[in-house]
């Protein structure tokens, strides 16, 4: 291969570093009108009055929002398949107000000022509500958070809305009861996971006007372009065919930006003022009122036999979707479809529980999608096994862990809110993943622990993981490719690149397919009016699924342009020999690629060469990884050095290794974030106190030491030149990886994250208060 | 009010309020490279050069660059598209929107210190905030940057 699986640096990285306009903002109109929130200072409470008289009086202010003067029709802000998985829950602007920052009011103004003194001439008359701030007691909780009419589920989804559930899911292989009971050995053990924020760069951006064709022109930072254009088309009635939602590019989702933030709102703007309007959210709006990761407690028991035979797992979960559901039952459901089928060879396993309204910021998408949370358990746990069955943790896994050729029953049964797809690993390179990883972190040596000349402790952890590429039957990309005059081509894809370089690695495979290079295909994404469909970009799609649709179309093209030079050359297509450049025949005459464009779009049988084609998945082949972390922690403060991360993964053939590793570090070090430090906290009343940079830290430069990363050779039969996806399998090994370091050096088993020094000094101390009894 | 100042080697003599951040001024003239990420001086893309000097652009106010120097990216584009390169190589670009400023940065760093180690590289980047790369593939392209330029 000329171009897939070589180093080829990002389309758009040095457009990028030159600062020239990309961004949703950059693209503003200069006039926008500036439009501001007005957000609920209560955790839970009902507007009884509000008075808008003095803001809508007030010079440069252009409309104000609220309840009473927007369309009532429950939607989701989630960007996913649609009919969704998620319930539509939410309006426009309700009369209740469900968490702190939750939407009040909105203000159009002239400019900013303006519009934030708009804003304190609202006057709120609120009764306010007892919230419900612990989702461990959510259930049945004298409070309904959502008690109002015209909410609704899309299908049966477990929805019980008058009991604070918003979504609910049982499933089982086997007795597992039975099975536990056989055990020579069980554990049982309770985690917690937080509500990680995602803390892209970019805020989350939108604005629009009205084109000169009177339709709606959004720009949005958005992952999902072509979600954002239906559901504003049905929940503000307008024809769908009126809206054009464009996405420049994006400063970084992870999630966060697979749903609608400030596009209702601004959308209303445009379409009652026929002004432009604009809204970048404050980063405080962006950590308290847009998304987070959803919060779960995790119940697990795992049953094996005294040879280390892993024969059952037993997993519930609660999990904590916050003010509105979305994303509800995918991710919950993704934290047993993609981490409970590591160990396939069991006898029995179960999975079930319910997902929770709280009055707290709503939790939606995020990379991992409950892969995380529910890896950090079972990891975890595993490792607490192997201890009780004094085995060695790399040993057990080996034995126990799903291998090539293999299946699991959870892949039929578990699928996106609904049934699964059946499918066998054709590629699973886990054990090699595993070996590898040992030799780079230099496992045996390390292995449990050493103390250190300082009196600090290293030890090593490791965790494996799995992930899926894309949602099989369900999301469909599609690509269009244009041949030009000259003989250079357009890429069009709906699929959207966010940062993680889709839009290079989709140039790539149409290049490497049309045998030329990246500099003549020119990708564009993505565009409703102008690029064909595509879901968007989340459950580590792209590559895979979006991959596969260029992949299609430039073997369409291919066919297409042999017609062409057959018929220019006056012979068979089939003795037509291209080499990207030039068509040769066999009798030795040629003409060139640039010749023939000229040919079909001036001189002679003239028409547009354009190939489309889609792809929607008939499985979801899993990358894997191990990842192995080793460590230096202080026994006298809790302190941790994350001194190395290894990582090797099997993602198929890498189509550009430099961006696929570069996805890779990225979901690992925001992993070690939230495996370490990213703390939540909430005051009494329900504010979000970590709302800002400070108080909520992600990592920085120094926060690891150094990364290992590696890719193993692998080949998936069914991805684009053997690929499959690797955008959210970085980010799965880390909580668990710390957690059994941190147990190896201490003997302290953490299970709620973050994992601080706090917390390790306080196992350290319990377990010192044991040990003197 | 209005205020003279060199903007990227030319002369400029803007209007602004009193309170404007160099940073509103800078954006509301269409210098976007210059990002606002959060609500003040804790994530590092809003940072441009003060006579040569990486300041962040929220937190001076417009008032204050009254004669002084600026440089922003579009200003330095034959250094920036060396950066750039090293970037691209060491596969460092991700969603971008930090890049204008880590870029700066490394402009800086090369004139203060063009021998800056890995360790030191971390240490003067640690304010500009990346949540895409990792960081790794950033202190490998500075190392190159550096090295190539030295």
């Amino acid at each position: 291969m000329k171009v897939v699986n070589q180093y080829v640096p990002s389309v758009d990285g040095k457009g990028i570093m030159l600062g020239r306009p990309a961004y949703t903002d950059d693209l503003a109109a200069p006039d926008a009108l500036i439009v501001k929130v007005l957000r609920s200072p209560h955790a839970f409470a009902k507007i009884v009055a509000i008075d808008t008289q003095a803001a809508e009086a007030l010079e440069g202010v252009e409309l104000v929002l609220t309840h009473k003067n927007v369309p009532r029709k429950a939607f989701t802000r989630a960007g996913q398949g649609y009919p969704e998985p998620s319930p539509h829950d939410k309006f426009v602007l309700d009369t209740y107000v469900r968490y702190v920052g939750d939407e009040v009011a909105a203000v159009a103004a002239i400019d900013e000022k303006t519009a934030q003194k708009a804003l304190g001439l609202i006057v709120v008359q609120y009764e306010v509500l007892e919230p419900v701030l612990d989702f461990e007691s959510a259930i049945d909780h004298a409070s309904i958070i959502h008690p109002e009419e015209g909410i609704r589920e899309m299908f049966p989804t477990g929805f019980e809305p008058k009991r604070n559930i918003a979504a609910a899911y049982d499933m089982h292989v086997g007795n597992v009861e039975a099975s536990l009971a056989s055990c020579d050995v069980v554990v049982r053990e309770t985690f917690h996971t937080q509500a990680q924020a995602h803390a892209m760069m970019e805020p989350h951006t939108v604005n629009a006007r009205m084109d000169y064709q009177d339709r709606l022109l959004m720009y949005s930072s958005t992952q999902t372009p072509f979600h954002v254009r239906r559901i504003l088309s049905q929940a503000l009635d307008v024809p769908i065919s009126r809206i054009r939602v464009i996405k420049p590019r994006v400063g970084g989702g992870f999630g966060g930006k697979q749903a609608l933030h400030g596009e209702m709102l601004v959308a209303l703007t445009t379409l009652r003022t026929r002004k432009p309007a604009k809204m970048v959210f404050t980063r405080q709006e962006v950590f308290e009122s847009s998304y987070s990761r959803h919060p779960m407690r995790i119940d697990i028991a795992l049953g094996a036999m005294k040879d280390g035979t892993l024969k059952a797992i037993d997993c519930r979960i609660l999990s904590d979707t916050g003010a509105y559901g979305e994303h509800a039952l995918t991710v919950f459901m993704v934290a047993g479809s993609k981490v409970l089928p590591l160990y396939n060879k069991v006898d029995a396993v179960r999975f079930g529980g319910q997902v929770v309204y709280t009055n707290k910021t709503p939790a939606g998408a995020y990379r991992g999608y409950g892969a995380i949370q529910g890896n950090f358990a079972l990891e975890s746990a595993v490792d607490m096994l192997c201890e009780r069955l004094e085995i060695d943790p790399i040993v057990f896994r080996r034995k126990n862990m799903i291998a090539e050729g293999e299946s699991s029953p959870i892949f039929e049964i578990m699928g996106e809110g609904t049934e699964g797809t059946a499918m066998s690993m054709e590629t699973c390179k886990l054990d090699t993943c595993v070996s590898r990883g040992l030799t780079l972190i230099d496992w045996h040596k390390k292995y449990p622990r050493q103390t250190l000349p300082d009196g600090r402790i290293k030890s090593v952890g490791m965790a494996i993981a799995m992930q899926g590429s894309g949602i099989p039957y369900i999301d469909m990309g599609a690509a269009t490719i244009k041949l030009n005059d000259d003989g250079f081509y357009n890429l069009m894809v709906g699929a959207t690149d966010i940062g993680q370089g889709s839009d290079t690695i989709l140039t790539q495979i149409a290049a490497e397919v049309l045998m030329t290079t990246v500099d003549r295909v020119i990708v564009y994404s993505s565009d409703s009016d102008l690029t064909p469909f595509d879901a968007g970009a989340y459950a580590s799609s792209t590559t895979y699924v979006s991959g596969n649709a260029v992949l299609a179309a430039a073997e369409k093209m291919k066919g297409m342009l042999l017609d062409e030079a057959a018929r220019a050359l006056g012979c068979d297509r089939e003795l037509v020999r291209f080499d990207g450049a030039t068509f040769t025949a066999d009798s030795g005459e040629n003409i060139s690629l640039s010749k023939l464009s000229n040919r079909l779009y001036y001189n002679e049988d003239q028409q547009q060469l354009t190939a489309t084609a889609s792809y929607v998945g008939t499985k979801s082949p899993p990358p894997f990884m191990a990842g192995l972390i080793e460590i230096d922690l202080d026994p006298e403060t809790g302190e941790i050095d994350i001194v190395d991360y290894v990582s090797v993964v099997d993602c198929g053939t890498a189509i550009n290794p430099k961006l696929a590793i570069g996805q890779i570090e990225g979901g690992i070090v925001q992993g070690l974030g939230m495996a370490h430090f990213e703390a939540v906290k909430y005051t009494a009343q329900g504010r979000l106190i970590s709302n800002d940079f400070l108080s909520y830290k992600i990592p920085t430069q120094r926060s690891v030491k150094n990364l290992q990363t590696e890719i193993v050779h692998s080949y998936e039969p069914s991805g684009p030149f053997g690929a499959k996806s690797v955008g959210e399998i970085g980010i799965d090994t880390p909580p668990a990886a710390l957690a059994n370091a941190v147990y190896n050096a201490t003997g302290v088993r953490i299970t709620s994250l973050p994992i601080t020094a706090e917390k390790i000094m306080a196992g350290i101390a319990a377990k010192k208060g044991e040990q003197s009894l | 009010m209005k205020i003279k100042f060199m903007l990227n080697d030319r002369s400029q003599t803007w209007h602004t309020e009193p309170g404007e951040s160099l940073l509103d001024l800078l954006r509301r003239h269409h210098v976007v490279s210059v990002k606002k990420g959060c609500d003040g001086s804790t994530c590092g893309v809003c940072t441009v050069l003060m006579n040569q000097k990486p300041v962040l652009a929220c937190t001076v106010l417009a008032v204050r660059c009254a004669g002084e120097h600026i440089h922003t990216v579009e200003g330095l584009a034959d250094e920036v598209e060396k950066i750039s390169e090293a970037f691209g190589i060491e596969g460092a670009d991700q969603c971008g929107f930090c890049n204008p400023g880590i870029a700066l940065a490394l402009y800086a760093l090369k004139a203060e210190h063009p021998e800056a180690d890995a360790a030191e590289i971390k240490q003067y980047l640690e304010g500009h905030l990346c949540r895409c790369s990792g960081y790794q593939s950033q202190v490998k392209a500075a190392l190159r940057y550096l090295g190539e330029a030295s």
